[in-house]
């Protein structure tokens, strides 16, 4: 089963509190990674490989550059877990035949 | 040309006697050794097995995430800079500004962000290329130590690091004493960092038959000038100094130290390791030094001498020494390298504040383990126990020599002094 929106957010907001030290309870999916976070573009990018790390995705560099909000970055994560329990499903149905 | 006085202000370090400079004085003034076991996994193969480590591990003094971005040396950097700004006590509030535009910040360093560097270079070959830290470049660059302090001071005049080996902080204060004299700036922050307790140089030192290899008894393996000396051991840690045009000083009623008098510039031109065995450059260094100072041999109570404890670089050191003060001097030397191990770029830095302290309290800081001294050494030390310096008018040279055959000296008196 994948994980909902709201854990996916609180999971970010523990790797945006190990890269830039923000107050886990400040990030919320309404919060811009530059303005209202103040996460730089280096950092970014530290945040970017945390997410493929901490969720065992490989995230392309043109869909990292397009999260603006942490919403963003969690709507595309569950997109892709879901993208990816869907392939494992039919690579083990494909083994099973 | 009419040039300032430049007074000295402020003082910080963090150092293997302690995280601050009140730490680091009062363990030197005790004669505390700063050496001790190397306990990492990375330790087991080398050689050299000991190393003066920072009494406080400078990423505990700062927020997670910002020590995340910094290498060690830069961690240091920070903590002594801001200390030393803090005790100047200029641009902390509205009361108290400082113009950025008249702010240097002159810190060097002798290697740079090593461990950045190897931990990054491990990462490219274990995980690959988008492992890499982003922060790899501006975190073990050699001027990132200078750089983060510069952005935390706010400074915008310059911001300078001298990279010349065990020289680099000296040379930073001689540059940056020059720049105020010529009006380029009012304040500047001066200094040194290193974070070099690495296998890699550990095991190169090594090679070169650098370093101490006293691995049973830590404490008394730095010993400069004891016979039973055989080699260096590695410190690590920062430390900085703030200087002021004494116009300024004066204008926001500063505490003042005593005076940056002058500084001598040197290189040997004969060896990228070994020092000239004539000494030529040295006494060069500190006879510039002396002229720079308007000061003379006889003038001299004290200096902090570079001794390493290598066999031959403190013998050059002491003939040098002997051949500038003459036979008659009564200067007090000492070598607290002794107590605080090499901390090669940082050195220089962590010697001017122990000789602005020593004229400041008129106490030279022991060179301890110096129980046998090497025959016909024919200087003054000051031996095991602190030694007293006399009243009235104080003048001290700080010596620092580094690999490439660079030799600054600088000239420290109390003139000024407000304590």
């Amino acid at each position: 089963m994948a994980q909902t929106v709201e854990e996916i957010v609180i999971q970010l907001g523990t790797i945006v509190n190990e890269v830039a030290g923000i107050e886990a309870a400040e990030i919320g999916a309404d919060k811009t990674f530059g303005d209202d976070l103040g996460i730089d573009s280096l950092s970014m990018v530290e945040i970017l490989y945390g997410i493929e790390d901490s969720f065992d995705l490989k995230i392309p560099e043109e869909e990292g550059n397009n999260f603006r909000t942490v919403g963003d970055a969690a709507a595309y994560i569950e997109k892709a877990l879901i993208e990816k329990e869907e392939q494992e499903k039919a690579a083990a149905g494909t083994g099973q035949a | 040309m009419k040039t300032s006085d430049i007074v000295i202000t402020g003082l910080g370090a963090t150092t293997p006697l302690g995280g601050t400079v009140a730490e680091t004085w009062r363990a030197a003034l005790a004669g505390v050794s700063g050496v001790g076991p190397l306990e990492h996994d990375w330790a087991k193969e080398l050689p050299c097995q000991i190393a003066a480590e920072a009494a406080v591990e400078p990423a505990t003094m700062m927020p997670a995430a910002q020590a995340r971005h910094l290498d060690r040396a830069s961690q240091f950097a920070l903590i002594a800079g801001l200390e030393a700004w803090a005790d100047a006590g200029v641009g902390l509030d509205e009361a108290n500004p400082i113009d950025p535009e008249q702010l240097i910040v002159a810190v060097g360093s002798g290697i740079g962000g090593l461990w950045t560097l190897t931990n990054n270079w491990d990462v490219l070959h274990t995980r690959g290329a988008r492992r890499v830290s982003p922060f790899t470049v501006p975190m073990l660059m050699a001027n990132a130590g200078a750089a983060n302090l510069g952005l935390a001071l706010g400074a915008q005049a310059a911001v300078y690091t001298p990279v010349s080996a065990c020289a680099s902080s000296n040379e930073a204060m001689a540059l940056a004493l020059d720049q105020l004299r010529w009006g380029r700036a009012q304040v500047a922050v001066v200094g040194g960092t290193e974070a070099c307790i690495h296998p890699l140089p550990l095991a190169g030192f090594g090679q070169m038959k650098a370093l101490s290899k006293r691995n049973d008894e830590p404490t008394l393996a730095s010993r400069p000038w004891d016979k039973g000396r055989d080699g260096f051991v590695i410190g690590e840690g920062a430390a900085c100094l703030v200087l002021e045009t004494l116009e300024h000083a004066q204008a926001r009623g500063a505490r003042i130290y005593g005076t940056l008098a002058g500084a001598g510039i040197s290189a040997d031109n004969h060896d990228i390791v070994q020092p000239d065995p004539s000494g030529h450059g040295q006494r060069r260094a500190m006879e510039k030094a002396l002229a720079d100072a308007q000061l003379s041999p006889a003038d001299i109570v004290h200096i902090n001498a570079h001794a390493t404890s290598t066999p031959q670089g403190d013998l050059t050191e002491a003939e040098s020494v002997r051949a500038v003060l003459g036979d008659q001097s009564t200067a007090i030397i000492t070598g607290t390298k002794s107590m605080t191990g090499h901390l090669l770029g940082a050195s220089g830095a962590v010697e001017s504040v122990f000789t602005v302290l020593a004229l400041v309290n008129r106490l030279v800081p022991p060179t301890i383990n110096l129980t046998d001294p090497e025959d016909g050494l024919g200087l003054n030390v000051a031996a095991l126990t602190a030694q007293p310096l006399p009243a009235g008018d104080l003048a001290a040279l700080n010596n620092s020599f580094g690999f490439g055959g660079h030799n600054v000296a600088i000239a420290i008196t109390n003139a000024h002094s407000t304590l």
